[in-house]
Parts: structure tokens; sequence; C-alpha cells
């Protein structure tokens, strides 16, 4: 049955994936970027649980961390043209 | 572990599974991209919460179940921030929203 959450997880996947590479903007593309980061985080959860390791939790954890960072960044990039100074 | 914890917990991951599903659907088939933030927050809240919590419910209490607290969390105050601020560097960038006809008059 995990592995029935990880099928599903990963169609999920592949749909974000279809938008990001379509996207008309660039929002668009980082919409689907940011939900396929928090995708990940749960199927790095669910794959923990289905192969009986539970490292994969903090996989996870710092996937989540890294993805907000990530889009963060990008936003202020396209917002102000620059990451500051 | 009891049968109705059991079974609570796997209707709450596939059901988790399924509205991840749905807002990827949403994402892909919403005209413009505003409504497409819409959708996502459907994978975003309810589809991570209810997959954790079914995780979190075979896991027991245990320190397996604390990490899934802390995903949960971090997606709880992240997945909002996120949201808000792709949508206001969005907006002042000019991206339109879809304007309908508005009510017809008769």
């Amino acid at each position: 049955m995990f592995a029935a959450a990880a099928v599903l997880l990963l169609a999920t996947l592949a749909l974000l994936l279809v938008r990001a590479v379509k996207g008309p903007t660039v929002f668009d593309r980082l919409l689907a970027g940011n939900t396929i980061g928090t995708v990940s985080v749960l199927l790095l959860a669910t794959v923990g649980f289905l192969t009986g390791r539970p490292e994969f939790l903090d996989l996870a954890l710092v996937y989540g961390l890294l993805n907000i960072v990530g889009t963060i960044a990008v936003l202020k990039f396209f917002r102000h043209g620059s990451l500051g100074e | 572990m009891s049968a109705a914890l059991d079974l609570a917990s796997w209707a709450l991951i596939l059901a988790g599974g399924a509205f991840c599903l749905v807002g990827a659907l949403g994402i892909l088939r919403m005209p413009d991209f505003y409504t497409r933030v819409h959708a996502a927050s459907v994978t975003d809240i309810v589809g991570s919460f209810a997959i954790l919590l079914g995780l979190a419910l075979q896991a027991g209490l245990s320190l397996v179940a604390v990490k899934l607290g802390f995903i949960a969390l971090l997606i709880f105050f992240t997945s909002p921030a996120a949201t808000h601020a792709l949508v206001k560097a969005a907006l002042e960038r000019g991206v339109e929203p879809l304007q309908g006809e508005g009510p017809s008059k008769r």
C-alpha cells in the first residue's frame, strides 16, 4: 500500500513536470517547481516507509528546507533583477 | 497495532495521494496563473498533511513520528509564505488575471 501511494505521488510529479516544461510565464514554472519540491518531500517519506529505512525522513527534511530557500531566492532574482548586494 | 488504526492510516495515505494528484491536475488544466496557484494549495496542504498523518499513524509514538511532525510543521509554515511571495512577485511583474465577461445584464 505504500507502493500505491508512491505511484500516486509519481503520477503527480509527472503532471507537474509537464506544467513546468510548458508553463507560459516564469511564475508558472516556479509554482510547478515549488510544488514538485513539496511532493518530492512526501515521496521521500513514503519511500522511506516502503523500504523500511526511516533515515529517509532526514533527507526529506533537508529537501524541504532547500526547497523554500531555492524558491525564495529565484523569486527575489526575478522580482528585483538581482539577488541584492 | 489495532486494525482500526491501520485502516485509518491506509485511508489517510491513499486519500492524500489522491488529493496530490487532483492538485496536480488542477495545476495542469486551470486557465491562468492565479487559478493554478489556487489548485496548488490542495497538493500543499490537504495532500501533504493527510499523507504525513497516515505515515505517523503507521510509525506510532517514536522518533519517526516526531520527524514527520517536523516535516509537517515545515510545510505548514513555508508553503503559504512561498505562495504569497510567488503571487506578489507575479502581480508586480504585471501578470494579468484572466477576466471574465461579468454577470450578463438582461
